[in-house]
């Protein structure tokens, strides 16, 4: 019977500490700008490529 | 990629001839930037996006106020003596590139520890170390690789800003705890006679029962918040059922699991609560990157620089500046009061003020007004009066710009809710009254049922749901609105009022007519040739009229500043500019502005400058003139009036030599009169009228740059739609008559178990997400189809307009 009350303490932590997570999200701002982020996280690549065909790239136009 | 384009910003390259790299420049400004990069290893920037930058402009001297350590306090975000922090808002941010260049600014120099881009916003958030880099020095970094930072006086004012973030953290409490008190009813909807759960169910009640407590306490606050001040100021708003219904539903649930009645509602509860915050955040559109609040302050400078008496140039800020100060204007700055010319040749754009893009000359001993923009190299300057004084900004001292406009009129949700919480309230009496001779156990029960089944859920979230997304549809069409209040008091209007210049008119273009001995060809090809020398805006507007020539090498020109331009070529001579310039005496005053033209010291004729007006005007006033009573108030004398009497319906009213504080009292005149009044303007001078009338809409060449304080602002490419978005706002003031229908339908359902007494949470339960999630599926295809935003029809119909 006890087991009940262990696997609702869990899921209640669980879920609980998901919630936690939402607020620390919020506050560090992660919903003020929903936009520059998706376009950020491209930029890695670009930055990889560029190293390699640096010599390439100032002869094309 | 265009070979003739610039490979930094676009533009046409072919003329200037500079290349570097083997790619070609407009400017040498482009070049540099190009330079800049290269040499930083930030070439991947023209990767990302083809030629997206901007020409950097000379800024010699312009930032020198953030050399006064006040002024760089109040920018500040943070400061700790080393590291400092500063957002600044860059309107050139338009771009992939632009967030990969800013947030790479550290290549450039070292001294920048990091920079975060908001796009929304267009704002760089940079964290600098102060000791080797200082914020003057940063802008001009910024300034030099074409990224402007635009520093104004309400950056000055506002200090650090405060983000409201609370309808997020309740919205995430409300849907937290729907989610668990909807797993934890789970065990009671099936009723299974199971042993364990039996056992439980007091558990799982008190579980839910707390889950719930942050709901009504907090989430929900604001809905009890509201509905006092509606009680007490004798309204029956939306939020007093709404208020009602959370308190019964909690009180109620609460009495059944003390005394082991039954589940309780704490699912109903919760989900209601979620549902309506949804709605709420829904419907709190916000565009990031405009300002439905701007006042002169965002426009005019912080600083400015003071000559002292000792001959010395110090910044100052621009509330410091005292009558009899002599202030130094550079190129491009703002006049920020109102003063005399000394020094200099003044050439001022007054277009913030009047939305009016020509120039004025003035000479030594003019005066000058605040809000005007020298364009003609260094002036010197006598104030008359401080900024607050000045003739311009005196405006914003009217009481009209102190009131809140959505405060003064009862909105449509509320118009009904007083109907429906009296009608409410009485059945409920009724049928606890019936039920007291029946049967007094039930009447509790009834009483309570009726209450909680009758919270307005569903009609509460049918205007929210149907103006967010109008508000969306409209925002995608270039038509943004600053809240959901606008669409309502849109569909109200009765009355319309344009402003003219910049308004009617087109910013950019003007129309060109000439008068007097044809030219032959070679004059026009020296007056071609003249002409493209020359920066001055009608000029450039002549340069572009006239027809393709071959550009001749001039033997000699001269420009003459603030009367025009002398030119010659082998034995011909050309003059080009004001009548008493080129020798022409008999000119009677014209009311439009326009260009002479002498050759070899013959006067030829003028080149007369008349407005352009947007494209499908006529067309659109023939339309509006069927359902509202069309004015036109301008602030220009009347030269245009026989123009625009041929091209308007008759019966628009045409005023002139409005002064800013006329057109406001003109619309309080008319408001007294019972008219609903839609105010269409575009320049500063235009705020008052804006702020007095129900509804003011800016019209904005480039949303990104200037617009008064309003209501709305609208896109001038999409001008000619007004008639249709008006349309549109009437339509969703049905649709959400239409869901009202419908969640009264619901309520009639939910009320019949109430009144019977048969009432079960299971019921609750399923009739509540139900009519939420009916009501938002009916408004959002309801919005989403209305005639005027989408119907092929209304589309095609635009051609032919023009």
């Amino acid at each position: 019977m006890s087991v009940i009350y262990v696997l609702l303490t869990i899921s209640i932590i669980v879920a609980v500490g998901f919630f936690i997570a939402f607020i620390v999200a919020i506050r560090s701002g992660q919903f003020d700008d929903s936009y520059t982020p998706s376009v950020r996280m491209l930029f890695e690549d670009e930055l990889i490529k560029e190293k390699s065909k640096k010599s390439i790239l100032t002869k094309k136009d | 990629m265009d070979k003739h384009a610039c490979f930094h910003c676009g533009l046409d390259a072919s003329t200037a001839n500079i290349v570097y790299d083997e790619k070609s420049f407009c400017c040498q400004g482009c070049k540099t930037v190009y330079q800049i990069f290269s040499e930083n290893d930030l070439t991947c920037y023209y990767d990302l996006q083809n030629a997206p930058g901007a020409t950097p402009k000379d800024i010699e001297g312009k930032y020198n106020f953030l050399e006064n350590t006040k002024i760089i306090e109040q920018l500040l975000e943070f400061n700790d003596g080393a590291t400092q922090i500063v957002s600044l808002y860059i309107p050139h941010i338009h771009c992939s590139s632009c967030i990969w260049i800013l947030e790479n600014l550290n290549k450039l120099n070292p001294s920048i520890s990091a920079s975060v881009v908001n796009f929304g916003k267009k704002t760089v958030r940079i964290t600098f170390n102060a000791e080797t880099l200082s914020l003057k020095n940063l802008v001009t970094l910024l300034s030099s690789i074409g990224y402007e930072p635009f520093i104004s006086l309400d950056d000055y004012s506002v200090g650090k800003k405060h983000i409201d973030r609370s309808l997020i953290y309740k919205l995430g409490v409300a849907g937290f705890a729907f989610g668990n008190v909807m797993f934890l009813s789970f065990p009671e909807y099936f009723e299974v006679g199971e042993f364990w759960l039996e056992q439980f169910k007091p558990f799982f009640r008190w579980l839910m029962f707390a889950f719930s407590l942050p709901v009504v306490f907090y989430s929900s606050q604001d809905y009890f918040i509201s509905a006092y001040k509606g009680l007490r100021s004798k309204i029956l708003n939306i939020d007093v059922p709404i208020a009602l219904g959370v308190s019964v539903l909690f009180i109620r649930s609460t009495v059944e699991i003390m005394f082991d009645i039954g589940s309780g509602f704490f699912d109903s509860l919760t989900g209601l609560i979620f549902f309506l915050l949804l709605g709420k955040f829904f419907q709190q559109k916000t565009y990031a990157f405009l300002s439905f609040e701007r006042d002169y302050k965002s426009y005019f400078p912080i600083g400015i620089t003071k000559i002292t008496t000792e001959g010395k140039e110090e910044s100052v800020q621009v509330y410091d500046i005292e009558k009899g100060d002599r202030l130094l204007i550079r190129n491009e700055e703002l006049i920020p009061v109102d003063c005399i010319l000394i020094k200099g040749q003044a050439r001022i754009d007054y277009s913030f003020v009047t939305g009016e893009s020509k120039t004025v000359s003035k000479q030594s001993g003019d005066k000058l007004f605040a809000g005007g923009k020298q364009l003609n190299g260094t002036i010197e300057v006598d104030v008359l009066k401080s900024v607050e004084q000045s003739y311009l900004t005196q405006l914003w001292s009217n009481d009209v710009f102190k009131k809140d406009k959505s405060l003064a009129f009862t909105n449509i949700t509320n118009q009904i809710s007083k109907r429906f919480t009296i009608s409410i309230l009485i059945i409920a009496v009724f049928a606890t009254t019936f039920w007291l001779i029946v049967d007094s156990s039930k009447a509790i029960n009834v009483f309570t049922s009726v209450l909680i089944i009758a919270c307005p859920c569903a009609l509460a979230l049918a205007a929210p749901f149907t103006f967010g997304n109008v508000l969306r549809i409209l925002g995608k069409k270039k038509f943004y609105l600053k809240n959901a209040s606008v669409i309502e008091q849109l569909a109200k209007i009765d009355t319309i009022i344009f402003d003219k210049t910049g308004t009617i008119t087109a910013n950019k273009e003007t129309s060109i007519a000439y008068e007097g001995i044809s030219l032959s060809k070679d004059e026009e090809v020296l007056l071609k040739s003249t002409l493209r020398g020359s920066n001055h805006p009608l000029s450039r507007s002549l340069y572009h009229l006239l027809n393709e020539h071959n550009i001749l090498t001039l033997d000699r020109y001269e420009e003459y500043l603030g009367k025009g331009i002398e030119a010659q070529y082998k034995q011909d001579s050309i003059k080009i500019g004001s009548a008493p310039f080129v020798g022409y005496t008999s000119e009677t005053a014209t009311l439009n502005t326009a260009v002479h033209i002498s050759s070899n010291n013959t006067y030829k004729g003028k080149f007369t400058f008349y407005n352009a007006y947007r494209k499908g005007l006529s067309q659109l006033f023939n339309k509006l003139k069927q359902d509202y009573d069309l004015v036109i108030l301008s602030g220009d004398n009347e030269g245009e009036k026989d123009n625009l009497t041929k091209l308007l319906p008759t019966k628009t009213k045409l005023l002139f030599n409005q002064k800013p504080e006329d057109k406001l009292e003109y619309i309080k005149y008319h408001q007294s009169e019972g008219a609903h009044v839609l105010m269409i303007g575009d320049g500063l001078n235009d705020a008052g009228a804006l702020a007095q009338s129900h509804v003011g809409i800016a019209i904005s060449e480039n949303v990104n740059v200037f617009s008064p304080a309003c209501d709305a602002i609208l896109d001038a490419s999409k001008f000619n739609e007004l008639y249709h978005y008006i349309k549109a706002s009437k339509s969703a003031i049905n649709i959400i008559k239409w869901s009202f229908l419908l969640s009264f339908l619901y309520n009639c359902i939910g009320l019949y178990f109430a009144v019977t007494g048969q009432l079960e949470p299971v019921v609750a339960a399923i009739l509540m997400p139900l009519s939420s999630i009916s009501i938002v599926a009916f408004t959002t295809v309801a919005t989403n189809n209305i005639p005027h935003l989408t119907s092929p029809k209304g589309r095609k119909r635009m051609p032919e307009d023009e």
